[in-house]
């Protein structure tokens, strides 16, 4: 785990017309760790993942990148960084197969604007194994056809098969099972594993627990702390969501967080 | 070439699932797929077959080459205007202009290649008709894409509008005669027995080709290829063809006598086959690349499976939903003016009757889902094929116009039917 973050955000603000949906919000993530972000419903977890992938501008605020100042127009734009999002409603075409949803929006394609089938099932097929997902029977049938926790083993393949740095998970285990939660689980950590920055998004702080390495927590559009999850208990992040006391963590800076209640 | 083996056909699996396995999941995957509403073209093919034999049997004189290639020549401009049904559909969206805009775009070229008008030749007076048609088009589906008003309105507004425009045309002269055969031919040129051989030729040597060069590049890439589905195909193209062609050689139409005839004998001449049945095959391919082998057609899927996801994905979904209006457009006006060398003239009915309601119905009845993301350009070709042999069959049998409404108008709620059970059968197998 490398000691700067990948991505950094200061003092970033947005509004929907006269809702202040972000105030000042400071957010990082390193390469190789899972960063979670935990807050109540309405407290800009969603805002702030789509500012960052692209989805809605932002009001001010500064975002650097692997280092440098990036400005963020669209979802091309954080693809090209190499962010990429898995939503909570997975943003799959079910009358689309594995294939063509890995490849949606990036088709390759030849001179003739050709498509070309072949090499695409091929990479598709290479990063289901890569990642250990071996469920799917059939690349080649339509994600309607497919269980919950394969949609999202689909959807998470997709966003680390652009050699991205930045995977952002949006409630990736709100809709599974016991046994698909667990397989979904052991996929985030691999992705931290092979070295990618990894934002995680959920309610269910059990499974934060298991996966995450920090923890941001978010309340009413503004930072609370962040925490270790070697050196925090469930207690405490609880507390954190829903009355917004700052917790000061050894060997963390952060700006002072105002405390809003 | 109606086979259902491209729907059944599993692809290939993922690496390190065996052949052999592959091989004994074909069939329950065929049953799965059927079981999970994805049904594709087999009704369609059933239900064509069923109305063929029935009045095969019922009616005299329809089960004849002759009248085969009546059926041809009378199913080409509505199949045309399905062709571009089957994108607007694709989409999720409804365009209600079709009819008039097939009427607008027969208009304007018939206008153009008037001797005491314009005069100019056949190919710049069609070109000219489809520009029009075509610019209306992209200026329908931008209101749609950019305004965001829903297309039924956008369309109906459309369908009253230029219906309007038609009228204001041809108020003073009524009817004008096509005198132009680059209009004409599309529905009365004949291809003489060898050549109609040599294109049935050319086409089953292209398509093996195609199959071929997809194998290799398959192989190329490592994946496994599956040798006897490709053959089965091929067969089924080369028995279409070949059929076709020596069915419609077979035929003979009425001639005029050569001089000193007696009156009491009736001339015929060999038929063969119509400039109509290539061209829609040739729109068959060109739109079936469009819409399952390019960019282009991948996107008018995604955006009608799940438009949001097409957008997160980065798919520019208005510049989509424009050029598909646009496409509609331009097949319309296609099948315009295919409709207007039939009747080497263009009236004041051009456009009207039932041809809008035809067209949607063709590429419903072949199994293009009206919710959108579900169909293939196929599907027009066989749709209108049940409309048009419908038609035919209660003509020939002397029933009124009627009954065909009431059939067609049944075959089409059967349709319909299928179509929102399969889906309801595909979400549910989903989780």
């Amino acid at each position: 785990m490398s000691d700067t973050p990948l991505l950094e955000i200061r003092d970033l603000s947005k509004t929907f017309g006269s809702v202040q949906a972000l105030t000042d919000i400071d957010f990082e993530v390193r390469s190789g760790e899972v960063m979670a972000l935990v807050g109540d419903n309405g407290a800009g977890k969603s805002t702030l993942i789509k500012c960052i992938a692209g989805i809605h501008g932002y009001d001010s605020g500064e975002i650097v990148f692997d280092g440098k100042p990036v400005t963020i127009h669209g979802p091309i734009d954080a693809a090209k960084l190499g962010i990429e999002v898995v939503y909570q409603d997975l943003a799959l075409c079910d009358n689309l197969d594995v294939v063509q949803n890995m490849f949606l929006g990036r088709e390759l394609r030849d001179f003739l604007f050709r498509l070309k089938e072949p090499a695409m099932e091929q990479r598709t097929g290479e990063t289901l194994k890569g990642l250990r997902v071996t469920t799917i029977k059939s690349i080649r049938q339509t994600v309607a056809t497919l269980s919950g926790g394969q949609r999202q083993s689909v959807a998470v393949a997709r966003a680390v098969m652009w050699n991205s740095k930045l995977v952002i998970l949006d409630e990736p285990t709100a809709a599974l099972g016991v046994a698909q939660t667990e397989q979904v689980l052991e996929l985030v950590r691999r992705l931290a594993e092979q070295g990618l920055a990894v934002v995680l998004i959920s309610h269910n702080l059990h499974d934060i627990f298991e996966t995450a390495t920090r923890i941001t927590v978010l309340r009413l559009g503004r930072n609370v702390g962040v925490y270790e999850r070697s050196t925090t208990t469930q207690q405490e992040v609880v507390q954190a969501i829903t009355a917004g006391v700052p917790t000061k963590v050894a060997g963390i800076s952060e700006a002072a967080p105002e405390i809003v209640a | 070439m109606t086979s259902d083996a491209e729907i059944v056909a599993p692809g290939i699996g993922l690496p390190g699932g065996g052949e052999a396995e592959q091989e004994r999941g074909l069939w329950q995957r065929a049953v799965g797929n059927i079981k999970s509403g994805n049904l594709g073209v087999l009704p369609v093919v059933l239900g064509e077959i069923l109305i063929v034999a029935y009045f095969g049997f019922t009616a005299t004189n329809f089960f004849t080459a002759g009248n085969f290639v009546n059926v041809i020549l009378q199913m080409a401009g509505v199949t045309m205007i399905a062709y571009g049904v089957v994108f607007v559909l694709l989409l999720g969206e409804i365009d209600l202009s079709i009819g008039y805009l097939s009427g607008i775009a027969a208009v304007t070229a018939a206008t153009m290649q008037l001797p005491d008008g314009r005069n100019y030749p056949g190919w710049l007076a069609i070109l000219i008709g489809l520009a029009v048609v075509a610019v209306i088009g992209s200026a329908q589906g931008t209101v749609v894409a950019k305004v965001g008003v829903p297309s039924f309105v956008v369309t109906l507004a459309g369908l009253l509008i230029w219906q309007g425009v038609i009228l204001q045309v041809l108020e003073l002269r009524g009817v004008i005669i096509i005198e132009t055969n680059w209009i004409n031919y599309a529905a009365t040129y004949y291809f003489s027995a060898n050549v109609g051989w040599l294109i049935a030729a050319i086409i089953t040597g292209a398509y093996a080709l195609v199959e071929l060069g997809g194998a290799i590049g398959q192989r190329r890439a490592g994946l496994s290829v599956r040798p006897w589905m490709p053959a089965i195909k091929l067969a089924g193209v080369a028995v279409a063809c070949f059929g076709t062609v020596a069915i419609c050689n077979h035929a003979t139409r009425p001639a005029a006598c050569p001089a000193g005839t007696p009156l009491t004998v009736n001339c015929t001449q060999s038929q063969g086959l119509p400039l109509a049945a290539l061209l829609m095959l040739v729109f068959l391919v060109g739109l079936t690349f469009l819409a399952k082998r390019t960019t282009f057609g991948r996107h008018v899927y995604a955006v009608g499976g799940n438009a949001e996801a097409a957008r997160r994905a980065g798919i520019n979904v208005a510049r989509v939903r424009i050029l598909v209006f646009a496409i509609s457009g331009i097949m319309a006006g296609v099948g315009g003016m295919v409709l207007a060398a039939r009747l080497q003239s263009v009236n004041l009915q051009a456009g009207g009757g039932t041809l809008l309601l035809d067209s949607i119905s063709a590429a419903v009845i072949g199994g293009v889902s009206l919710f959108g993301g579900r169909g293939e350009v196929r599907g027009a070709l066989l749709g209108s094929l049940v409309i048009a042999t419908v038609a035919n069959g209660l003509n020939i049998g002397n029933y009124s116009t009627g009954t065909i409404y009431i059939v067609t108008g049944a075959i089409l709620l059967f349709a319909v039917t299928l179509d929102s059970v399969a889906r309801r059968l595909q979400e549910r197998s989903g989780r």
